[in-house]
C-alpha cells in the first residue's frame, strides 16, 4: 500500500516535470494541419523542424547562443579562477569583503544595469554584436564563477599549496600547477553552470541585439511569430531544439550541477 | 623576517591575481549601476538627442504614477505567491526524495528538466497550453473556455504557474541538501524516545532545516522580484497591464518609449526594493542569532 502510494507520487512528479517537454516534442512532429483538427492522429513529419531551421534561421541563433555562452564561460573561468585561487589560498586581509562584494553584485537586478550598459555599448560601437552580449553576461557570470570556484579551491588542503610555495612556485605557478588540476572537477561543474545561465539569458540579448543574424536562441524564440497566426508547430520544433541539448547536459552532469548549485546557495 | 616577506609578496600576488576580475566587475556591473542612479536624475531621450539634468523630476513623477504602483503591486504579488508555492511544493518534494522513494535516480534527473529549459522556451511551451481551447491539458482540468493569457486575473496566475513549474525542482534540491545535513543520530534518538513520525517532522526536521529554508526563500525572492522573461514572453505585461512587473515596465519605458531617464528611475526603484529585501533578511538573521 505504502509502496503503491510512493509509485503514484513518483509517476505524478515525473509527469509534472517532463510532461510539458514531451507534449512539445509531440506537437513539433505533427504536420500543421493536424494541430487544429486532429483528422489523422498518427501523421507526423519533420516539416516543422525544416521550417524552423530554414525559414527562420534558428541554426544561426543556436550557433550564436553557443558562441556567446562558450566565450562567457571561458572568460569568466579564466579571470575568475585566478581571483578565486587568490581568495581561497593566499594570505591577505579583507577576503570576506571582496567575496561579499561579488555576491552583492550578483544580486543587482539586471534591469538596473541595462540603460547605462546600452549607452556604453552604443558608444563603443558594439551594438548588435555578440561581443556586447559577452560583455554584459560577465555581470552575472563572473560573480557566480568567483563564488563557486573559491569554494572548490578551498577544498584543496593548505599543506599542498604551502609545499608548492616552499618548492619555489610563485602563487601564479601554484594556481596553474596545483590549483587548476586539483580543482578540475569543481571547475567543470562551474563551467557547466555558467554555460547554462549564459545560454538562458534573455533581457540583455533582447536589448543589445537587433538584427536577426545576431539573435540568440531565447530572443529568436520569443520573436517567433508570423503576422497572421502563431506558428505553433515551428515554435514547438524550435523549443525542442533549444531545450534538448541543455536537458541532456543537465541529466548527464546531474551530480555536478546539483553539487555546484547547492554549494553556491546553502553552505553559508 | 622571512615570514613577513612572504606575506608581503603574497599580498602583492593576490592584488595581481584579483585585478582582472575586480576591474572587469567594476566596469560592467558597478559602474553601470551607479550610472543608472545618475541617469535617473536626467531627462534622456535618445531619439531626440536630448539629455539634461532635471534633479528629482523623474522621482516626483514616479510617486504619482499609478502605473508604477500597479507594477510594484504585480511584482510583489508574483513574488509572494510564486515563492510560497515553490517553497511548499519544494519542501514536499525534498521530504519525498529524502524518504528514499523508488526510482530515485530517475526522479532526480527528471526534476532537473524544467530547471534546464531556458525560461523563454518554457514560457513559450506553456503559452501553447494556455491558448489551446479545444483539447489539451488545461481543458481536461476544466479550464476549457478561459483565455488564460488574455483575461485579467488569469494571466498573472499563468505566469506564476510557469515560474513554479520551472523553479520548484531547484528549491527542492536546495532543501534536500539541508535535510541530508541533519545528523542521523538525532532521528535515532527520536525513534528511541518513541516520537511519532509527525512529531519528528515538526519537532526535528522542520526546525533543523529552517536555516537552509530561509536562505532559499531569500534567494528565490530576490530572483522573483526581478522577474522579466516569463512575463515578457507570455503577455508582455498585458492584458491591460495587469501582469506588468517593475522590470517589464522599466524595459518598455527605456526600449519602447525611448525614455532612458524615467526608465532608469524605475530600475533604481527595483534595485532599492531588492536591497530592502536583502537588508530585511540580514536584520532578521542577526536578530535570530542574538535571540
Amino acid at each position: 500500500m505504502r509502496r503503491a502510494l510512493q509509485w503514484c507520487t513518483v509517476a505524478m512528479v515525473l509527469a509534472f516535470a517532463t510532461g510539458p517537454l514531451f507534449s512539445q516534442v509531440v506537437t513539433s512532429l505533427r504536420p500543421d494541419r493536424a494541430l487544429g483538427g486532429g483528422e489523422t492522429p498518427f501523421a507526423w513529419s519533420l516539416a516543422n523542424y525544416r521550417g524552423a531551421l530554414e525559414g527562420r534561421a534558428l541554426g544561426r541563433s543556436l550557433l550564436n547562443s553557443i558562441a556567446v555562452a562558450g566565450a562567457t564561460t571561458m572568460l569568466c573561468l579564466g579571470i575568475g579562477s585566478l581571483a578565486a585561487f587568490a581568495l581561497a589560498k593566499l594570505r591577505f586581509r579583507g577576503k570576506g569583503l571582496w567575496l561579499g562584494g561579488a555576491l552583492a553584485i550578483s544580486m543587482f537586478p539586471a534591469i538596473a544595469t541595462v540603460s547605462p550598459l546600452y549607452l556604453v555599448i552604443r558608444a563603443l560601437g558594439l551594438r548588435d554584436t555578440l561581443g556586447a552580449l559577452v560583455l554584459s553576461y560577465v555581470t552575472f557570470a563572473l560573480p557566480l564563477s568567483l563564488f563557486l570556484l573559491t569554494r572548490f579551491f578551498r577544498e584543496i588542503p593548505d599543506a599542498i599549496y604551502e609545499a608548492a610555495r616552499v618548492d619555489g612556485c610563485t602563487p601564479l605557478q601554484a594556481w596553474w600547477h596545483v590549483g587548476l588540476p586539483l580543482a578540475a572537477p569543481g571547475i567543470a561543474s562551474t563551467a557547466i553552470l555558467v554555460f547554462i545561465f549564459a545560454y538562458n539569458e534573455f533581457l540583455y540579448a533582447l536589448t543589445f541585439t537587433s538584427s536577426p543574424e545576431m539573435r540568440t536562441v531565447p530572443v529568436a524564440i520569443s520573436l517567433f511569430a508570423s503576422n497572421r497566426v502563431e506558428p505553433w508547430g515551428e515554435i514547438a520544433a524550435a523549443s525542442v531544439m533549444a531545450a534538448v541539448p541543455l536537458v541532456l547536459v543537465a541529466i548527464v552532469f546531474q551530480r555536478r550541477i546539483v553539487t555546484a548549485l547547492t554549494q553556491g546557495a546553502v553552505k553559508d | 623576517m622571512q615570514r613577513a616577506r612572504t606575506e608581503h609578496t603574497e599580498k602583492a600576488w593576490a592584488a595581481i591575481m584579483m585585478a582582472p576580475a575586480v576591474l572587469v566587475l567594476a566596469a560592467v556591473a558597478l559602474y553601470p549601476t551607479l550610472a543608472s542612479i545618475w541617469l535617473s536624475f536626467h531627462r534622456l531621450i535618445l531619439v531626440f538627442h536630448e539629455q539634461r539634468f532635471v534633479g528629482f523630476e523623474n522621482y516626483a513623477f514616479l510617486v504619482k504614477d499609478a502605473r508604477f504602483f500597479g507594477a510594484l503591486g504585480h511584482t510583489a504579488y508574483f513574488t509572494v505567491l510564486s515563492v510560497t508555492a515553490e517553497l511548499v511544493l519544494g519542501l514536499g518534494l525534498a521530504l519525498f526524495l529524502q524518504a528514499g522513494p523508488p526510482a530515485r535516480t530517475l526522479l532526480r534527473a527528471a526534476i532537473l528538466v524544467p530547471w534546464a529549459i531556458p525560461t523563454v522556451v518554457s514560457a513559450r511551451m506553456w503559452a501553447w497550453f494556455f491558448t489551446q481551447q479545444g483539447d489539451g491539458l488545461l481543458a481536461a482540468l476544466g479550464a476549457r473556455d478561459i483565455a488564460w493569457l488574455g483575461t485579467p486575473g488569469y494571466a498573472m496566475h499563468a505566469a506564476i504557474l510557469v515560474d513554479v513549474w520551472k523553479t520548484t525542482p531547484f528549491v527542492a534540491l536546495l532543501l534536500l541538501t539541508g535535510l541530508v545535513g541533519i545528523p542521523p543520530a538525532i532521528y535515532d534518538a527520536a525513534a528511541i524516545d518513541g516520537a511519532s513520525r509527525l512529531r519528528t517532522l515538526f519537532r526535528i526536521t522542520l526546525p533543523l532545516v529552517r536555516p537552509v529554508f530561509v536562505v532559499t526563500a531569500l534567494l528565490r525572492a530576490l530572483d522573483a522580484f526581478r522577474v522579466f522573461d516569463v512575463v515578457y514572453v507570455l503577455t508582455e505585461g498585458g492584458p491591460a497591464n495587469t501582469t506588468e512587473t517593475l522590470s517589464v515596465y522599466a524595459y518598455k519605458t527605456m526600449m519602447r518609449a525611448g525614455d532612458f531617464g524615467y526608465g532608469s528611475a524605475l530600475s533604481v526603484m527595483t534595485f532599492i526594493c531588492v536591497l530592502f529585501l536583502a537588508a530585511g533578511y540580514f536584520a532578521w538573521a542577526r536578530w535570530e542569532e542574538n535571540r
